[in-house]
């Protein structure tokens, strides 16, 4: 047992239940304003929660009680460092005095911390930058810096808040290499909005969603039988809810869909279905005999969206991605009137 | 830096800029007719009389002790108003601020309740043996008291404006407050910190009211150059003058040193790419 964490806060709406295994990294994703930061915040010791508890390899983080009792550790004491999404580098101090302050603040001695701070430095492929004051940095320079600064502490638990959202994208790929290697083996959390960041970096994936985890699981799980819209969507899957019906799926706005993969399950149960949206064409005119095997859904177009060298049709309920010449011999736009179709093969249903 | 041609459109009207000259007028005028007054043949002698070197120099010593004391106290200040939240926290600021807008002689007066012979404290220094009114340590107490809002202003705006992020970050790479605050908070507002002790300073040079009332003009004890020069007017106006442009001059290095610590203020942080 790593991290044990329990809190709610009223007044942000947050309730969670959270443990993380000891070298496990876990991926917090979730739309904006889903409590992210609030649960780093809580875990790093700059939030005080109205009532909860928590423990890192039984060491007591907090323990408030509703009736006003509490014991809370300051975050100087937890062990846990925190990488936000702006480097933060101290703007006084040059590369390697803000990497040492971790050590130096742990009572090392100043040549001591620096040795420490070159070896994390090296680790980083920061080595080079050693003199340079932060406003001599790049973005990328300077997050590399700061993620050295967080290791050499040699923090317990570490908690990254976006760590490349603020990053330029050609400088992202480097970036999520080095914490692949790094973030191996060390218990972490990493908060992110790329579906990408978990799974290169994540043993395990938490959705939240309105200050409530609303889904948890090993990340391939997670993202190929998304439970909730926004993992869908972050995984770019449809996701279609019913519930089954003679052998398919009666989803929830009144379609029938059949899927090769359908098992039974209890008529009560809920049911997901996941279909990629290059796998689903669109006909502007109701097919008139349905081959076996496809499923055709009507549905009217909302938004289309040019996403690379393609372009999702989007409908209230299904989503997919044409190519621009097809799109232009169809003349699709917005409140058109359609007919989207997949091959049962092609859908994946399972049990919500 | 801003450049001297300067291209952009400024957009003020004609008659602002007409007010705004007459107004500059009004401040440099006078310091131009003071030095048409000063008796420059007898300027060295009058400058460098007893009394006056006294004054100058009782000025200078009590001045920087009093910028010690505001630097000493005015820091944890500042900290305190911008970095905790309590109850009545808003009254504290206005009351601590309330010298810079109080009457320095009230201030003396003030000052003199407490501290005088039979004051609220008076009375108890008095009982071991220490008298504080009428000594060069109540110079430094009038002086520190009118001086600290200056201080403690500048300081907690660029506490404020600095914010608590680094703070926050330092105290998770396991920090102590006390660390925290000598090695991030206060580099980073020493600009500020700076710029406050030197306005300080120039506040307390100047001191004439509460000093007068709460420590007399004893000369080489209490009497500081302020005092010296409104005394010397009635009896050596010459000597008068020549002491007011010695002021003038510090002031205006002050205020120099001051506009530098200002510009140098908020050491530039680079934003993320």
């Amino acid at each position: 047992m790593s991290l044990e964490f329990c809190a709610s806060m009223r007044d942000r709406g947050f309730e969670m239940e959270l443990t993380v295994e000891e070298g496990e990294t876990i991926a917090i994703l979730g739309p904006n304003g889903a409590g992210k930061s609030t649960l780093l915040q809580l875990i790093a010791g700059l939030l005080k929660p109205d009532s909860g508890r928590a423990t890192l390899n039984d060491r007591m983080l907090f323990d408030v009680m509703p009736s006003g009792r509490e014991r809370w550790l300051a975050p100087h004491e937890r062990g846990i460092s925190l990488l936000a999404q702006d480097a933060l580098l101290f703007p006084h101090l040059n590369a390697i005095d803000n990497v040492a302050f971790g050590p130096r603040s742990a009572g090392a001695s100043r040549s001591d911390a620096r040795d420490r701070a070159r070896t994390w430095l090296d680790r980083v492929e920061a080595t080079d930058l050693a003199g340079r004051k932060p406003a001599q940095l790049s973005g990328g320079q300077a997050q590399r810096v700061a993620v050295a600064r967080a290791l050499a502490s040699e923090p317990a638990l570490l908690l990254l808040d976006e760590p490349m959202a603020a990053l330029d994208v050609s400088v992202a790929p480097a970036m999520r290499r080095m914490l692949r290697h790094v973030l191996h083996g060390r218990t972490a959390i990493i908060v992110t909005h790329d579906v990408l960041d978990a799974f290169t970096l994540a043993d395990r994936v938490v959705v939240l969603d309105d200050g409530r985890i609303v889904d948890v699981g090993p990340t391939r799980t997670v993202l190929d039988r998304p439970a909730t819209p926004f993992a869908a969507e972050l995984a770019a899957l449809n996701l279609l809810v019913g519930i089954p019906a003679g052998g398919g799926v009666l989803t929830d706005s009144g379609h029938r869909v059949t899927t090769s993969s359908t098992r039974p399950a209890a008529a009560s149960a809920r049911i997901g279905v996941a279909v990629r949206p290059t796998d689903v064409t669109v006909r502007v005119r109701e097919p008139e005999a349905h081959r076996t095997g496809e499923n055709v859904l009507a549905g009217m177009v909302t938004d289309l969206e040019l996403r690379g060298d393609v372009i999702r049709v989007r409908s209230a309920e299904l989503a997919a991605d044409l190519h621009p010449r097809t799109v232009a011999e169809l003349n699709l736009e917005p409140g058109m009137r359609v007919w989207f179709s997949f091959a049962e093969e092609d859908a994946i249903a399972y049990p919500l | 830096m801003a450049s001297r041609t300067n291209h952009s459109y400024a957009g003020v009207p004609g008659w602002i800029v007409i007010v705004a000259t007459i107004g500059a007028t009004f401040v440099v005028l006078p310091l131009v007719a003071m030095l048409t007054r000063v008796n420059w043949s007898e300027f060295a002698s009058l400058i460098s009389s007893e009394s006056s070197v006294a004054a100058l120099w009782l000025s200078l010593r009590t001045s920087v002790t009093a910028t010690a004391l505001c630097v000493i106290v005015g820091v944890p200040i500042a900290l305190v108003l911008a970095r905790t939240k309590f109850w009545g926290q808003k009254v504290l600021r206005s009351l601590v601020l309330l010298p810079l807008v109080l009457p320095p002689v009230v201030g003396g007066i003030a000052l003199l309740a407490t501290f005088g012979r039979r004051g609220l404290l008076g009375q108890s220094f008095e009982t071991f043996g220490v008298t504080i009114a009428f000594s060069s340590v109540a110079v430094v107490l009038a002086q520190t008291f009118v001086a600290l809002p200056f201080l403690v202003l500048s300081l907690e705006g660029a506490l404020r404006t600095v914010g608590t992020r680094y703070e926050e970050v330092a105290a998770t790479l396991g920090a102590r407050p006390t660390t925290v605050v000598r090695r991030i908070t206060l580099p980073l507002v020493l600009p500020a910190l700076l710029a406050g002790a030197v306005l300080s300073f120039a506040r307390a040079l100047g001191e004439f009211g509460a000093t007068l009332t709460f420590a007399g003009s004893l000369q080489g004890v209490t009497r500081t150059l302020p005092l010296e020069i409104y005394l010397q007017r009635e009896t050596d106006p010459d000597a008068a003058v020549a002491l007011s442009l010695v002021l003038v001059l510090v002031s205006v290095i002050v205020v120099a040193v001051a506009h530098q610590a200002g510009e140098a203020n908020g050491i530039r942080q680079r934003g993320t790419a």
